[in-house]
């Protein structure tokens, strides 16, 4: 790689051990990709907490606050395992809750904003067309790139902390014009109504053509799609797919004026087959979940509409993050939710709950049921039999305890 | 015979070890039970069986951030395969590998099918480029 003064007296050391460190890391995964130099970013999101770190790696992150380490960059976090609020009656193990807590004021003592949101996109920080940022958690990224027109790759923890210390990212995948470009064509000839139904269209295509560096262009679609709408298809884009990118003629701003060879089509039967491709295992409807990305103000708002005067059977969570939590409670969407039984549960994602393989085995579920495409298909290690349904089935689900 | 497959981006030392040939993808965090080394996704074509120590062939990375972590989560608990070896790869699988130290290729040629499978004895040569089967 091609490195500029400063980098070269990075790696020399004079910023310290702990930038120093980091950078060097950043020109290994730099080379593996043929990056020929670092970009500047302005914004680093990063996924830190202790059921994904685990121990080993708080040990890595509080040796690198030692260090001196301390974000170049505003730094803002992803959403975590912990609710601290109901930790206790999830049955979270109190260690490992510490341990969450001893993870946060390190992250802190390195002037991390500690969000503990996955939705960063619509309540943190928006960046402009071609603004360089290294953000993680895909639905983030592929949300940047997209709708935005920022440039990110997927970051991964170690990466993205890389970044805040260093200011930089190398430069490869989707922060060059050649990996933006799209690479097939998708014809959207469907209603889409509801959210699930956006999460079923990401889940056809990336299923379909798994790779990091497949663009879809979308065209086709009869009217504009809202920002929820666009969150629900990218996250689940990346999440069976591992795509970064994907453009909507009309509506994104580096969508093509001409559409590439390949074509696809999904029209309403595709989007019911992915309905009607779920196992109902036993039959069981006790575990709803509205998660995976955490939901915004709008989804708030909808779900406390659906759920007005109903009361829950069996356990049904909503996830989504301070910020939305607070204002929900100030507009009363929060408190109709919770008379219905419905626990909301913030700064967290449901599939990365710390203990969940154990919740599960507590609570006696077998089937998860959730209006989100992805986190129907990243539960799976815990087990669950997961099944997609439309939000306002997945209420009449949560209501009736009954899957049919 | 000499089997041998050439990749195109490398990292990490040389290693040998016992290869486990998936068709499917994979996700350290949808797929993997994170504490024993046995992927666990209900249906996923190598559900039951140990990465552990294996040199692991994947045509796919599927989904995830939380790969950087995982991978140096499971190297911590001595749980790590030898080496990943991805037909397509995404970033999050090279930053996380990179790491944990786990030696990771992306691109093949030929497909691992008819060249490898599991339980062959490989050797991983990132310098080189080359994977070669040695028995």
């Amino acid at each position: 790689m091609e490195l500029t003064s400063e980098e070269r007296a990075i790696l020399a050391g004079e910023r310290g051990e702990a930038e120093r460190r980091a950078l060097e890391y950043q020109v290994e995964v730099g080379r593996f990709w043929g990056a020929k130099r670092f970009v500047p970013v302005t914004s680093v999101h990063m996924m830190g907490d202790i059921e994904v770190m685990g121990d080993g790696g708080l040990g890595w992150l509080k040796e690198t606050a030692d260090r001196g380490a301390r974000c170049r960059v505003a730094t803002t976090t992803n959403a975590r395992c912990v609710d601290f609020v109901h930790c206790e009656r999830l049955g979270q193990d109190a260690g490992e809750v510490a341990k969450e807590r001893e993870l946060i004021a390190t992250l802190k003592r390195m002037d991390v904003v500690t969000t503990d949101t996955c939705i960063n996109y619509q309540t943190v920080y928006q960046p402009h067309l071609g603004e360089h940022v290294a953000w993680g958690d895909t639905g983030t990224v592929i949300y940047a790139n997209s709708v935005f027109g920022a440039r990110s790759n997927f970051e991964s923890g170690p990466a993205a902390l890389a970044a805040a210390l260093t200011g930089r990212t190398p430069e490869y995948g989707f922060h060059l014009d050649q990996h933006r470009r799209g690479t097939f064509s998708v014809r959207l000839d469907a209603r889409l109504e509801d959210l699930a139904d956006w999460g079923a269209v990401g889940k056809l295509v990336g299923e379909s053509h798994q790779d990091y560096f497949a663009v879809p262009v979308f065209h086709g679609f009869h009217r504009a799609p809202t920002a929820d709408e666009l969150k629900h298809l990218g996250a689940a884009l990346a999440s069976y797919g591992s795509m970064g990118m994907f453009h909507f003629v009309g509506v994104t701003p580096e969508a093509p004026s001409s559409l590439p060879a390949e074509k696809m089509l999904v029209g309403e039967k595709e989007i019911d087959s992915v309905y009607a491709g779920y196992s109902l295992g036993d039959g069981d409807g006790r575990l709803v979940v509205f998660s995976g990305p955490q939901q915004s103000l709008l989804e708030m708002k909808r779900l406390a509409g659906l759920f007005q005067g109903r009361k829950v059977q069996g356990s049904c969570f909503v996830t989504t993050n301070g910020a939305v939590l607070a204002q929900s409670r100030d507009l009363g969407y929060a408190q109709t939710l919770e008379q219905a039984g419905v626990t909301i549960l913030q700064g967290v994602c449901f599939y990365i709950l710390q203990n969940l393989s154990l919740m599960r085995e507590r609570n006696r579920w077998t089937n998860m049921v959730s209006n989100s495409a992805k986190i129907v298909n990243i539960i799976g290690a815990h087990r669950f039999n997961t099944i997609l349904r439309r939000t306002a089935d997945c209420v009449e689900i949560a209501c009736t305890g009954k899957l049919k | 015979m000499h089997r041998k497959i050439e990749v195109s981006q490398a990292y990490g030392p040389v290693v040998e070890g016992e290869a486990l040939v998936s068709e499917e993808g994979f996700s350290p965090r949808y797929d993997l039970d994170r504490w024993t080394g046995v992927i666990t996704k209900p249906g996923h074509k190598l559900e039951g069986k140990s990465i552990v120590d294996k040199v692991c062939f994947f045509p796919t990375a599927k989904g995830g951030i939380a790969a950087g972590w995982a991978f140096y989560d499971i190297k911590w608990k001595k749980i790590a395969p030898k080496a990943f070896i991805f037909g397509v790869t995404n970033p999050v699988m090279v930053q996380g590998a990179i790491f944990a130290g786990i030696p990771i290729t992306a691109g093949w040629s030929p497909q691992p099918r008819g060249v490898v499978k599991t339980g062959d004895l490989v050797r991983v040569d990132p310098a080189r480029k080359t994977i070669e089967v040695l028995r």
